[in-house]
């Protein structure tokens, strides 16, 4: 392609982006103008009504994502609703201090609910979700008993009154707009966030984990920044919420708001703003029209929750993407184009190998590494073939960071690689892919691609959450950039396709397009040739080649011999954990033990 | 003092126990957490106290008739809710489909039943306020039996050693012929019955109270975090522990803060052996 066609490409690409933002935006803001002219249109109950939907969706708004992108299942969160209610009340009331002003006590409970939300989130940062269901349960059940009991704070069963909101939004108009103007600015900052290097995050988090550490994404981190985020919204949402009851008791804060907001977040479908804000409000208004089914409503809720989640997981999000029924051409072929390799890994200052230096692993009883040494160069393609169970992938693992050797070393440059840190590997410059494409199916590919870009943002959350200018320009250079992986690698025109319609071929490549957006130094290729079609096998070995050339460091695990034997620099035959034999393709293609005992004779 | 937070502590741990063996036996089978083992002991009190004070049945009939129920809606868990979504464990669909269930178990046992708590009938004579009451030993004797007749089934049997190879390594029995289904279905019944027993046990001390499933839920999934997960022993050591533990801080700082302490250890449990006391090492993820 000539640099006329690839800057034109560009400027495609950024109208198609910006239009891609706005057509998402559109019905959100339409929602919202919608709402402007309820009070015109209706009398005092039905503007109750609308708050009460504007206040759940700046709980739901923080909660979706943290089911919905994040995957976190926070099934009691109406705790947190709890607890900001009681904070803002019993501040605003004075019950232990002197009064406060009704914002000072939202201001207040926001950061109660930070904190609190945190520690609720703890368990879910090193296990499996149905801790933190289970400690957002727990959380839920004693914040009530708490609330019955300390009678003195806050008036046990009896409660006490909510905060007063001044003039001028102590009438029913006014509180309204009140919280329609902060449901809107809600949408907004959770809509950036969607659309930022941390939204996709949380989605790799949920849906490809190990990959996401492998890319640099700290899971523990990033979960911390979101539950404090959805923490602070929900209990500002219980302040508001308290404000609307103009009186709480606990007996206001049952189970079924939980279910409701959890609900609302699943019915919207995973990954979607527009689907839950529409699930709030129609689970707001429901009971509203099914007035004589009030005592079976939680029942009914719960068996929706049932039929969502065994009959449309996708919720009504997957209902409304038209976009992705569209048929996709089928006679694709995937043409990289390495001349674009020149901006993605420009220019590779001299640096020193990865080296492995007898390490040792063993599983069990079995020695899966038992003594082998690597070395890795700089612009090299270093090829690691062997049978099945020889260990190659076990290295990979082990230089990527997920496995500690027994014994031995590894190091990079001559300093050592820290052991059981995958998460750092990206900022050392080492990327790679897995044998088993690890993609995030329900992203677009741009998205999927940009995820292994995480690195090299620097805008914080909360630059993210307002779209300050740096997050736009980061967000722009990511894409552009992602844009131009995907043109690389030869999967140019497929952006904006949602990953899991892709064919297997495809997502091998998407895995190195990713790997591309990092700048890596060193490139870990694990079977990235394995279910390829033979010309396939031919572009994908050209490919790697033009990438070492531009000075990238490439580990290269394969089975298709031949391919190795094309492109690699060096080869190493593993055989049961050791090093059988290590030189140039040409010595290894006669070295006896490795004709006898993998090439056949 | 001493004696009494140890008798009410050592009853409701043994609850506390028996739930999380539910859960056990639930995900021994099946790899799944299910929110029903809760609901399971609460269902053992209400359907006793309806079986044997309402109906007036005698009690044996009463216990029998409350583990059968409990064994359907531990199959009907079992179809409905985690036989559709095993094929795509990762995505944690069960977590949102027995959340369902459960939560629609409580919600008709609330509007059919009741929403106050209601007595349990008596089952060994009148009350001796005493700590030899029936409300303290009989939950205690109950963890016992069922202890013992789990490791007889487990040791004894071939169904039980079938169980045990599910739970070690799913594809390894299939591929040997086991009936996998069928033998997750016996588990789920199982951890009905075991559920029900433990609500039926603690009726005297717990009430026949529709709230008593999110507790359970809750207290009864501790003990199962403190052992590992599909850990027996694990959860039947940890339950005793939380019940003396959470009755010590009851005597000592109150109802409220008991709880408290309750969710803090829990917490800090799970920061600081994140697989349990007793539990294995995490297993390979790459």
């Amino acid at each position: 392609m000539s640099a006329a066609s690839a800057v034109d490409g560009g400027v495609t690409q950024r109208r198609g982006e910006a239009s891609g933002v706005v057509r998402q935006l559109m019905p959100l803001a339409a929602v919202f103008a919608a709402a402007v002219f309820i009070p015109f249109f209706s009398n005092d109950y039905w503007v109750l009504i609308a708050t009460r939907a504007a206040i759940y969706w700046v709980l739901v708004s923080g909660l979706n994502l943290m089911i919905g992108f994040a995957g976190q299942l926070a099934i009691g969160y109406v705790a947190l609703l709890t607890l900001g209610a009681y904070t803002a009340s019993v501040l605003a009331a004075g019950n232990v201090t002197p009064p406060v002003h009704p914002y000072a006590a939202l201001v207040c409970a926001a950061i109660a609910g930070a904190v609190f939300g945190l520690i609720v989130g703890l368990p879910a940062l090193r296990l499996r979700t149905f801790y933190f269901a289970i400690s957002t349960l727990g959380f839920a059940t004693i914040v009530t008993q708490i609330a019955l009991a300390w009678q003195s704070v806050t008036g046990g069963g009896i409660g006490l009154p909510g905060p007063e909101m001044p003039a001028p939004f102590n009438t029913h108009w006014g509180f309204y707009y009140f919280c329609l103007a902060l449901a809107a600015f809600c949408t907004w900052i959770t809509f950036n966030i969607a659309h930022s290097r941390f939204g996709r995050a949380l989605i790799a988090v949920r849906d490809a984990d190990v990959m996401a550490e492998a890319s640099g994404i700290s899971k523990p981190h990033l979960l911390s920044t979101i539950f404090v985020f959805c923490g602070a919204l929900a209990a500002v949402a219980g302040g508001l919420f308290a404000t609307l009851q103009t009186y709480i008791t606990p007996d206001a804060f049952t189970f079924d708001l939980s279910v409701l907001f959890f609900i609302a977040v699943l019915i919207g479908g995973r990954g979607s703003i527009l689907g839950p804000l529409i699930g709030t409000i129609v689970l707001t208004l429901l009971p509203e029209f099914a007035a004589p089914l009030a005592a079976w409503s939680t029942f009914l809720y719960a068996a929706l929750l049932l039929v969502i989640v065994l009959a449309a997981p996708g919720g009504i999000a997957a209902l409304l993407d038209f976009q992705s029924r569209k048929p996709l051409e089928s006679n694709r072929a995937i043409v990289p184009q390495p001349a674009l390799l020149d901006d993605l890994l420009g220019k590779q200052g001299v640096r020193g190998d990865i080296a492995l230096k007898d390490v040792v692993l063993s599983f069990g009883g079995v020695r899966a590494i038992d003594g082998a040494s690597v070395d890795v160069r700089p612009g090299q393609i270093h090829g690691l073939i062997g049978p099945n169970g020889s260990g190659k992938t076990t290295i990979l693992n082990v230089i990527s960071g997920y496995y500690r050797p027994e014994a031995g070393t590894v190091t990079l440059s001559d300093k050592p690689l820290e052991a059981g840190r995958p998460v750092a590997r990206a900022d050392h410059g080492i990327a790679r892919t897995f044998q088993t494409p690890r993609i995030v199916g329900e992203a677009t590919v741009l998205e999927n691609v940009m995820i292994g870009g995480t690195i090299k943002g620097h805008a914080s959350f909360a630059e993210a959450l307002l779209q300050l200018p740096r997050q736009i320009k980061e967000e722009r250079m990511l894409r552009a950039r992602a844009a131009e992986a995907l043109r690389a690698v030869g999967l140019e025109g497929l952006g904006h396709v949602r990953a899991d319609r892709l064919q297997h071929s495809e997502l091998r490549f998407i895995e190195i397009a990713r790997a591309l957006m990092a700048g890596p130094q060193f490139l870990l290729l694990d079977e990235p040739a394995a279910g390829l079609a033979a010309d396939e096998i031919l572009r994908l070995g050209q490919l790697i080649k033009e990438i070492a050339r531009r000075g990238t460091g490439v580990l290269l695990v394969e089975h298709h011999a031949d391919l190795i034997f094309d492109i690699c620099d060096h080869v190493t035959v593993l055989n049961l954990g050791r090093v059988l034999a290590s030189g140039t393709p040409a010595e290894i293609r006669v070295h006896k033990e490795v004709v006898s005992a993998y090439l056949g004779g | 003092m001493l004696a009494s937070i140890l008798a009410s502590g050592l009853a409701v741990g043994a609850i506390y126990a028996l739930i999380g063996v539910a859960y056990n036996t639930m995900f021994s089978a099946s790899r799944v957490m299910s929110f029903t083992a809760g609901q399971l002991g609460m269902l053992g009190g209400v359907l006793g106290s309806l079986f044997v004070l309402r109906l007036g049945m005698p009690y044996l009939l009463g216990l029998v008739l409350t583990l059968a129920a409990c064994a359907v809606v531990g199959v009907i868990t079992e179809v409905v809710t985690v036989r559709p979504v095993l094929k795509s464990l990762d995505q944690h669909l069960y977590v949102l489909s027995t959340l369902a269930l459960a939560l629609m178990i409580q919600h008709a046992v609330a509007v059919q039943w009741s929403t106050e708590p209601h007595p349990f009938p008596r089952l060994f004579g009148p009350a001796t306020g005493g700590i030899t009451d029936e409300k303290f030993w009989l939950p205690i004797v109950a963890c016992i039996l069922t202890i013992a007749a789990l490791e007889f089934l487990y040791r004894h049997t071939l169904v039980g050693r079938a169980f045990l190879a599910i739970a070690e390594d799913n594809f390894a029995a299939r591929a040997l012929g086991l009936p996998e289904r069928d033998l997750r279905i016996a588990s789920y019944a199982l951890a009905g019955m075991i559920g029900a027993l433990a609500g039926f046990a603690g009726g005297a001390l717990l009430l026949a109270f529709v709230a008593n499933g999110p507790l359970l839920n809750f207290y009864g999934f501790v003990p199962v975090a403190l052992g590992g997960l599909g850990n027996n022993r694990g959860a039947i050591v940890g339950g005793f522990a939380l019940g003396i533990f959470q009755q010590a801080a009851n005597f000592l700082v109150g109802g409220i803060f008991s709880s408290v302490a309750v969710f803090v250890l829990f917490i800090i449990v799970l920061l600081v052996a994140p697989q349990g006391l007793f539990g294995a090492p995490a297993t390979r993820r790459v």
